[in-house]
């Protein structure tokens, strides 16, 4: 399972002049089991917050969010998170970098080796298994990240995002490897970007946040068949109309 | 072909060093013997090396080795014991490093040759009082060295290392905030082995112990053998120069293989 539930989340931090700066104003939403949704919202509107405290990271001032029945408090093994920095331990082999929440959790070598092993299968870098991740790429570095999250086996999985720091061709790809990955492991996604080309190529579901404070503003489904071709009339119909929802609704007032 | 390049290259660069070397050996013995004239004043290569055939001979220098050797682990030893903890507790503790900052700040510019009296009145002529010189030199480098690396952990390492369950304050430093310190941490250690080891040398000189190479050093400057002195000296170097060697070499490649593809 991985349903989630926000309810009346609030969020503000105190300003160097004794006033407070209000980050989210009242978010609520669901995410279903299974289900990719895409936070879209230009910089400073609280998204990435938003992301935080549902990865337990940070604690929200009022209102509460419930994994399938629990509420959060705190980070926990079932929630994985892919931060849009690079966040390998540079110390550590790639495979070492996979397998260190199982190590976390007091798992043999052995075992915990063929556990990582499987998700570096999966994101296609089994020959660079022994690499430090100074030598990796930065796609390479995202998709050790992705599979290091997922070796605890969450049943969400947080993205922040994680292409934003790679070149247009890298992120298609990453893109489609992620929707794949995501076909074999059935994990609810929660994916933050500005970038609405991205959001709908990923997305079941679109949630606008307003800049400033962070307000959700639209909620879309995106009911395009998959997989999905960006060049197609359709997608660039689609994504008109998100941008144009945006631009009417959901820009600075 | 750009192998065997290089390695020609490397090849050329150490023989201009052996040259060089072998210059002012030569340079040196011309000057002693045909200038100088007095093997007091300025002993030449040959008596150096006469020196030191018969001080091996005599034993002495082996002693002498093991006892310096001796100083130099107690005083390193005691500071990365001291030094390594403390320098963890101010760096991941905020309340730590405000509570010892002041008394360290106090303490640090003390030159380590200072604390010699109380080296002797509170220990004697033992080991542990070269030791406790040596302690005071290279504790405070290995200390801020190992503060300032974990001061520079990325919140991110930690973060990332939370997501992954790793919650506990003791397995963050072990697992994320040391590794993440460690470059700084040794090369703390490394600064702290060459003031460690010229405390060593003024530590023996000063009495504070029977043997070792730097009161032997004293001991035949008092008994005019110059040429015996020199011999000191040029091991007193040596011995430095291959601890330094150990550090670029072995505990580099070793344990911080995983920065040989950083721009360091």
């Amino acid at each position: 399972m991985g349903k989630l539930e926000i309810r009346d989340l609030n969020q503000s931090f105190a300003k160097d002049d004794g006033s407070r700066l209000v980050v989210l104003d009242h978010v609520s939403f669901d995410v279903k089991d299974k289900e990719f949704v895409c936070i879209l919202g230009s910089s400073g509107c609280g998204k990435t917050t938003l992301l935080r405290m549902i990865a337990g990271l940070d604690t929200a001032e009022s209102g509460s969010i419930i994994l399938d029945g629990n509420e959060i408090r705190g980070t926990s093994p079932k929630v994985g998170m892919v931060f849009q920095e690079y966040s390998l331990f540079p110390w550590r082999s790639v495979i070492d970098n996979i397998a260190f929440g199982l190590e976390m959790q007091g798992m043999k070598k052995d075992e915990r080796y063929r556990i990582a092993e499987r998700y570096l299968n999966l994101v296609n870098l089994a020959q660079f298994r022994d690499s430090y991740p100074s030598e990796l790429s930065g796609g390479m570095r995202q998709r050790v990240a992705v599979a290091r999250a997922l070796a605890l086996d969450p049943v969400l999985l947080l993205m922040d995002e994680p292409f934003g720091a790679l070149d247009a061709q890298t992120r298609n790809m990453l893109q489609q490897e992620l929707l794949e990955i995501k076909e074999t492991t059935k994990k609810t996604v929660i994916f933050i970007t500005h970038s609405v080309d991205e959001a709908v190529f990923l997305s079941d579901r679109i949630i606008v946040l307003t800049p400033r404070p962070g307000r959700i503003c639209r909620i879309f489904s995106v009911d395009l068949p998959r997989p999905r071709d960006r060049t197609s009339p359709v997608f660039a119909q689609v994504r008109r109309e998100v941008l144009d929802l945006i631009n009417q609704n959901c820009s600075i007032q | 072909m750009n192998l065997i390049r290089s390695r020609v290259h490397t090849i050329r660069e150490r023989w201009l060093g052996v040259v060089a070397i072998v210059f002012a050996l030569v340079a040196w013995q011309c000057y002693a013997v045909f200038i100088i004239r007095n093997s007091f004043l300025l002993p030449g290569p040959g008596d150096v090396l006469l020196a030191f055939i018969s001080l091996l001979q005599r034993g002495i220098l082996l002693t002498d080795f093991k006892v310096s050797l001796m100083h130099f682990a107690i005083g390193l030893g005691m500071a990365l014991l001291i030094g390594i903890p403390i320098g963890i507790a101010m760096g991941w503790n905020s309340r730590a490093d405000e509570f010892l900052n002041p008394l360290i700040e106090i303490l640090r510019p003390i030159p380590p040759l200072a604390w010699i009296p109380f080296a002797i009145i509170w220990f004697g002529f033992t080991p542990v009082s070269a030791g406790f010189v040596i302690f005071m030199g290279a504790v405070f480098p290995i200390l801020i060295n190992t503060y300032t690396g974990f001061r520079g952990v990325s919140r991110i390492f930690v973060e990332a290392g939370r997501m992954l369950g790793c919650t506990r304050t003791w397995d963050q430093i072990r697992y994320i905030a040391f590794p993440a310190a460690l470059p700084s941490v040794v090369s703390g250690v490394r600064i702290a082995t060459g003031v460690g080891w010229m405390c060593l040398v003024a530590a023996e000189l000063f009495g504070v112990s029977n043997n070792g190479l730097g009161k032997d050093l004293w001991f035949f400057y008092d008994l005019h053998q110059m040429d015996s002195v020199v011999v000191y000296m040029l091991l007193l170097g040596l011995v430095g120069l291959a601890v330094d060697m150990i550090f670029r070499y072995y505990i580099d490649r070793r344990f911080l293989k995983w920065r040989t593809g950083e721009v360091a």
